[in-house]
Parts: C-alpha cells; sequence; structure tokens
C-alpha cells in the first residue's frame, strides 16, 4: 500500500506497475474437478423450464450453454463434465446471474461448433462464440443494434495499480493480438483501431496494425473515461458512456483470445491472472474460467487467515469477494489478497472540508460538496448539482480521505439507485 | 458454498493513504510548540496554567457534549485538544481561570458541537470564542492591563494598542527584528513571529493546512498596509509592523486555515485569504477594534460558503 509521503503538499503520484524484463511462463494451474460459470441472465429464466440445459446434462468442452434459445446471454463451457447443478447468484449491487457448476472428467472432449462457425462469418463467430472469452469482450461492441462503431481500443496496459496482465499479453502473446486486432477490424467494421500502450511496450505493440498510442504511467491515466479524454480527445459528457460516442474498449487479452481462437478453431479458456500475495509479491498464472479460487491459492501456497480479503481486480476498482469458491470470470484480470492486519479502516465520520479529494480528482467533481448530499441520501440533488454522474470512479477520493470516508462506495451507490429509480419511473 | 473461514468483504478502494484526523491534530499541535514553547517562558506559570486549562477543558466539553448528544465519543481525534491549544495562544498570561473555561465552552459547544460536530461548523470554533470573548470582556483582552505584572526586557505596551492611539510615531520602538523574536506583548502564543512561522510552514509541506490561503492572507495584510502607509505614514504603520505584530500571523497560519470553515477551491481560497487580509488592515487602521484578524475571519467565514460556488467545471458536465 502506497502511503502519504511526509510532503503532504505534494499530490500523491500512484503509478501503474510496469513490466520491464523479459517475463517467466505464467504458472498452470491444472483443471479443477469443478468449475463454476457464471452467466450473466435472469433467474427467472430458470423456473420457466425452457432452457436448453438441465442439471445431469452433459457438456463438452468449449460447448455453449444457455438457458433460452436464440441470441441470448451464454457461457462457454471450460471442461468436459456434467453440469452438476444451476443455482441463482448474486453479484454486487443486485447483479443477477446464474452460476452454472460443472464436475469435470479427466478426459476431455472438444465441440466443434465455433470451427463451423467461425470458417463463414468472423462477426457470428465472435458474437456467438467468444464473448465469454478470457479477456471477455463487451456484448454491446457484437450486438445487433449497436451504432457505428467510430473507434476501438485495445488496452495494452490494466486500468487498475499492480495489474500486469495486459501488459504480460502484449511481451508473451504479441502475434495473437495482431491477428485478434485484424480479425476486429473485419468483424466490427470499426473506423479506427487504437493501441494504447505504456511507452515501455511501444516496441512490442508496433506490430499491430494499428495506431500506437501511449499511455502515461500516473494512475488513473488508462481508465476508460481517461482515454478517451487524453489520447482520444473526446470528453464523455456526465451520463453517458463511452459507447454512446461510439468509442469501444476491449482488452489485449481479449485480443489474443480471438486471434488463437480464429488461428486454431478452438475457443480459448484460460485466463492469465496476476496473483498478489500478502507480501506483495505478483506471479502470473494461467487457469480455466470457472476455477474456483481456492484451487489457485493451493497451488501458489498461498494461506488465507480469518477476516483477510480477497479481491478480484486493482486495488482501487476491485471488488472484494467472500468465498474462495468464487470463479475465475472472464474479466478476472487479478487477484490480490490482503492481510487483515494491513487493510485500512472506513469509518462514518463527517467530511471535514480538507480538501485533499478536491484537489486530487482529475475530473473536479466537488466532492467535498457531494458527499454531504451522498451521506444524506439526496442522489437526485447529488447529481443535478454537484456533477455526481461526471465522476469516472477512480477511488481516489477515498484513498486521500483523512476522514476515512468510503466516498466511493457512496458514488457508486447514488448512481446505482437513480439508474433504478430511473428504470422504475420508466416503467 | 461452506466456507469455514470468514473474509473481509467491503468496497473499493482497498488501498487509504495512511492519513487521518487526528494525525492532522497532532501535527497542528506540533506546529504549534515553537510558538507556545516561546510564550511559556517568557510568561512562566501563568501561561502554562491557562495553556493546560484550556486544553483539558476543552476536551472535557467535548467529551459532555458527546454524552449529552449520545454521539460517539471524539476526543480521539485530536480537533478539540486542538482548539484548547490555538484559543489559549491568542490569551494573554493570567487569564481568570473562569475566562478561559468559558471561552472552551464557547468554542467547543457554541462554535463547533451545536452544528453537529467536526467538519459542520460554519464558523473557525476559536475565533468564535475569542470574538465573544473580546466583546464581553474587553477589559481582560487590553494586554497592557492584563499583563502589567510583567516586567520584561523590553517595550511593554501592547504594539497595536500604542499604533492605535499615538500613531506611528510611538512604535518606533519596536525593531522589525525584535518582533520577528517575539519581543512584544500579546497572548501567550501569537507573539513568537519566527515560531509560528516555522509552525506554519512546517503544516505548509505537510499538506495540512492550505498554503493559498496563507499565502494570499499575508499578500492581502501586506497590500492594504502597504497602501496607507504611503497615504499617511503618521497614522499608519507599515505592512511588515501589521504582519508581526496582533493576531496576524497566527491568524494567517492556525485560524484562516481552519478546513471547515474555509473554502478548498483555488480561486475561492485567494479570494477568502486576501478578505480576511484587507479587512484586518481596515478594521485596525479606520476601525475602532485594535486587532482587525478576529472579525476579518469571522466575516470571510460567513462567505464562504458562497466563494467554494466558484469552483472549476466538472469535466464531462453538460450544460
Amino acid at each position: 500500500m502506497i502511503k502519504k509521503s511526509f510532503i503532504g503538499l505534494a499530490k500523491p503520484r500512484l503509478m501503474y506497475e510496469t513490466l520491464e524484463s523479459l517475463l517467466p511462463e505464467p504458472q498452470n494451474i491444472a483443471i479443477p474437478e469443478k468449475v463454476t460459470l457464471l452467466l450473466e441472465t435472469d433467474p427467472a429464466l430458470l423456473s420457466g423450464g425452457q432452457g436448453s440445459i438441465k442439471e445431469k446434462d452433459k457438456v463438452k468442452t468449449g460447448q455453449k450453454l444457455t438457458l433460452a434459445e436464440q441470441n441470448a446471454e451464454y457461457v462457454i463451457a471450460t471442461v468436459t463434465g456434467t453440469i452438476s447443478s444451476i443455482t441463482p447468484f448474486t453479484g454486487n449491487f443486485g447483479k443477477q446471474y446464474i452460476a452454472i457448476s460443472i464436475a469435470a472428467v479427466p478426459d476431455e472432449e472438444i465441440n466443434g461448433d465455433f470451427a463451423k462457425v467461425a470458417e463463414k462469418n468472423l462477426f457470428n463467430g465472435i458474437r456467438d462464440f467468444l464473448l465469454s472469452c478470457p479477456g471477455g469482450i463487451p456484448r454491446p461492441l457484437f450486438s445487433e443494434n449497436r451504432g457505428k462503431v467510430k473507434t476501438l481500443v485495445v488496452c495494452g496496459i490494466d486500468n487498475d495499480l499492480l495489474i500486469t496482465t495486459s501488459q504480460h499479453m502484449v511481451k508473451a502473446e504479441m502475434n495473437s493480438i495482431k491477428d485478434g486486432i485484424d480479425i476486429l477490424k473485419k468483424a466490427t467494421a470499426a473506423e479506427k483501431i487504437i493501441f494504447v500502450v505504456p511507452r515501455h511496450l511501444q516496441h512490442e505493440a508496433s506490430a499491430a496494425d494499428a495506431s500506437i498510442k501511449i499511455i502515461d504511467l500516473q494512475y488513473p491515466a488508462a481508465l476508460p473515461r481517461m482515454i478517451m479524454k487524453d489520447v482520444l480527445g473526446q470528453v464523455v459528457p456526465a451520463g453517458r458512456t463511452c459507447e454512446d460516442l461510439g468509442v469501444f474498449f476491449i482488452s489485449a487479452e481479449a485480443a489474443a483470445s480471438i486471434g488463437t481462437a480464429f488461428k486454431n478453431g478452438v475457443i480459448p479458456l484460460n485466463k492469465k491472472i496476476t496473483v498478489i500475495k500478502k507480501d506483495g509479491t505478483a506471479t502470473v498464472v494461467s487457469a480455466r474460467i470457472g476455477t474456483p479460487l481456492s484451487n489457485i491459492f493451493t497451488a501458489l501456497n498461498i494461506n488465507l487467515n480469518e477476516k483477510d480479503r480477497i479481491i478480484l481486480g486493482g486495488p482501487m476498482t476491485g471488488s472484494a469477494v467472500y468465498s474462495t469458491e468464487h470463479p475465475v470470470l472472464p474479466d478476472t484480470d487479478a487477484i490480490i489478497i490482503q492481510d487483515s492486519l494491513a487493510m485500512p479502516s472506513v469509518s462514518d465520520y463527517p467530511c471535514i472540508n480538507c480538501g485533499e479529494c478536491i484537489r486530487i480528482c482529475p475530473v473536479n467533481v466537488p466532492i467535498n460538496m457531494l458527499v454531504r448530499l451522498l451521506e444524506a441520501g439526496l442522489y437526485q440533488e447529488a447529481a443535478d448539482e454537484y456533477d455526481l454522474m461526471a465522476c469516472i470512479e477512480c477511488g481516489l477520493c477515498a484513498y486521500v480521505c483523512p476522514a476515512k470516508i468510503p466516498i466511493f462506495q457512496y458514488i457508486r451507490l447514488a448512481k446505482y439507485e437513480l439508474a433504478r429509480l430511473q428504470v422504475e419511473e420508466e416503467a | 458454498m461452506i466456507n469455514a473461514k470468514k473474509f473481509t468483504v467491503s468496497h473499493a478502494p482497498f488501498w487509504h493513504d495512511g492519513s487521518g484526523i487526528s494525525s492532522r491534530s497532532y501535527n497542528i499541535m506540533i506546529a504549534t510548540l515553537p510558538a507556545i514553547i516561546a510564550g511559556l517562558l517568557m510568561y512562566g506559570m501563568p501561561a502554562l496554567a491557562v495553556v493546560c486549562l484550556s486544553i483539558s477543558s476543552a476536551m472535557i466539553w467535548e467529551l459532555l457534549m458527546n454524552l449529552a448528544t449520545k454521539r460517539p465519543i471524539s476526543i480521539g481525534d485530536g480537533n478539540a485538544g486542538v482548539i484548547g491549544i490555538l484559543l489559549a495562544m491568542l490569551l494573554p498570561a493570567g487569564t481568570p481561570w473562569w475566562i478561559v473555561i468559558t471561552g472552551t465552552f464557547f468554542a467547543v459547544v457554541i462554535g463547533k458541537e451545536i452544528y453537529g460536530g467536526i467538519g459542520s461548523n460554519p464558523f473557525n470554533p476559536v475565533v468564535v470564542a475569542i470574538a465573544i470573548l473580546m466583546v464581553s470582556w474587553k477589559d481582560f483582552f487590553d494586554f497592557d492591563q492584563a499583563l502589567l505584572n510583567y516586567d520584561l526586557n523590553f517595550v511593554m505596551v501592547y504594539p497595536l494598542a500604542a499604533l492605535k492611539h499615538f500613531g506611528t510615531s510611538a512604535i518606533g520602538g519596536f525593531s522589525i527584528f525584535d518582533l520577528l523574536l517575539g519581543k512584544q506583548m500579546g497572548g501567550i502564543g501569537s507573539t513568537f513571529g519566527l515560531g509560528i512561522i516555522i509552525g506554519g510552514i512546517y503544516l505548509i509541506i505537510r499538506g495540512i493546512i492550505r498554503w493559498e490561503i496563507s499565502a494570499s492572507f499575508l499578500a492581502g495584510i501586506f497590500i492594504t498596509a502597504l497602501l496607507f502607509n504611503i497615504s499617511d505614514p503618521d497614522r499608519f504603520a507599515g505592512p511588515f509592523f501589521h504582519i508581526l505584530t496582533g493576531y496576524t500571523l497566527i491568524g494567517a497560519f492556525f485560524l484562516a486555515t481552519e478546513d471547515s470553515s474555509s473554502p478548498v477551491n483555488f480561486i475561492p481560497m485567494l479570494i477568502y485569504g486576501a478578505g480576511a487580509g484587507v479587512m484586518t488592515v481596515l478594521i485596525r487602521n479606520i476601525g475602532i477594534y485594535i486587532d482587525g484578524v478576529i472579525f476579518a475571519i469571522l466575516v470571510m467565514n460567513l462567505v464562504n460558503p458562497l466563494l467554494d460556488k466558484i469552483r472549476p467545471k466538472a469535466i464531462g458536465k453538460v450544460g
């Protein structure tokens, strides 16, 4: 954890981790006995009984698992075996999933559906089989009713601190990324493809047929909205998304997955993950999507104690999980273990108006006023008067707050509540 | 998913820079030490008594308010202690005990707690208390009278009072250097200019107070005093005299910079500081009060919420 320096007058500089030297091969995690795949869909579909899958079904590796028939959300089975359970699962902020567990058998059989479609149509191949590939492909990019893809940004730098997964991909699998970018260009008909990398990877990245842009190493320069502002020179208006402006983001790993998939005719299943242990050392591992975290911990000899914290993603924007049985997801770029003693506390202290957050906010949100409204639950007023929707969710305000107010959580909650109210009003 | 171990789950960010309200308070206390120690050496035990009583009574008032309002005990954050120290620094040595206790009551209870505690006070609690005390018992703030029993090896008149009553001819005996080294009458911790400046610079470097406020406050005083001085050198003292006497320095580094009652955006901070500085000299030179720092800061506290509306446009703001 980076602490405030003695000279507090200077703004804290949080720098992205850099991968400079040649890397060791990622440690392979053995195929687990059970994988759990999270299918993002309405659990009401479960009771309808119309699903194409049910418990005790046999599945093959690479088989598409979906509850409804056409053009629905799906996940790709990452092992061969039998479906052991299908249960509803609620994620952060009430996000609904269906957790599909598969008991794996040792003999792996590959389902060939992808290979058949892939030869015919790039777009359908990606849309129907690769959206849950390692790295994860944003669903809107391949939805029928999206607007024109003006710019596709391939991120060769992870957007949070400590994580080096994307940089690892650029160093180790640049050829696949290059192929992936070529395929993406054809499949999405993107007018422009930008490959953003840190300066030290400029040479490697130049192999790709895309315009290379350098990202500053100081957090939060690699967050999508900051890339929009600094690299594309386009400010996303408050309350709109990058997609609204025709700009789509995709990780280098997802590009590599696409490249590999079309080259070999099989769907890639192994996710690269930066695992950061309690002592701060990082290891890159490669695990099947759906592997329970406990398998990775066992493989790396990580012992967890009561009250430790398991974080999926980075220290600024990641999310903590409550169980070691939580599976690796397509976008799980990092797993951080935080010791219970090293954990900063939050408090219910009021804002003391010290102005630290104002000085560090990259988009000039008046957080000192905003947080007063959010504490009182005045979300609509916060959005109208104090620029709630302009927040890019970098978490820096909560990082520097001496009163230890969970500002970031307040902001996310407010946005979530506002979105919920809007849906209710429209209904 | 039965699991024996329970893990901590909370929202991002999972890092914190380690700053805290209590460490801010303790640093302010450290920063006051040079000035306080100089005051104690100069005025001896009566000064020590005022400082101790002020700190302890401020903390007790806060504790009583915590209990009365059934809120968590908050004296651990050090804010009450800071209020106590700063109040004592403004008082003359030998202030009667009941004035000190009344002062901390006004500071902690009336100045802070009734608004909801730390962060919610519209005025600087210490400044509110001193203003009430000054208006209510002005004889005790007549430093010439309050410090009558002392005969130290410098001119034993309160410089600002001498200036007010007799014009610049009366302050010829004060050299800038003596004033800087604290060879002047005044509050326990507000005369040793060098010590206050060192403390202030320490706080600025640590990022605990906002340098914009201190700098613009001093600049406001300097420019206004200079203009007055040029217009009538017999009546109005020069800028350095104004900066080094009365509550100017402690005001610049410890009072005007109080977090809750001062702005946080750049331009408002400049206006706030400069406004307080200009008004201080106006009150000193053409107002009826001898020192204007307290009332100037109070008035600027009042306009602070309005000032802080001048803020940079959020990036991405629509309309």
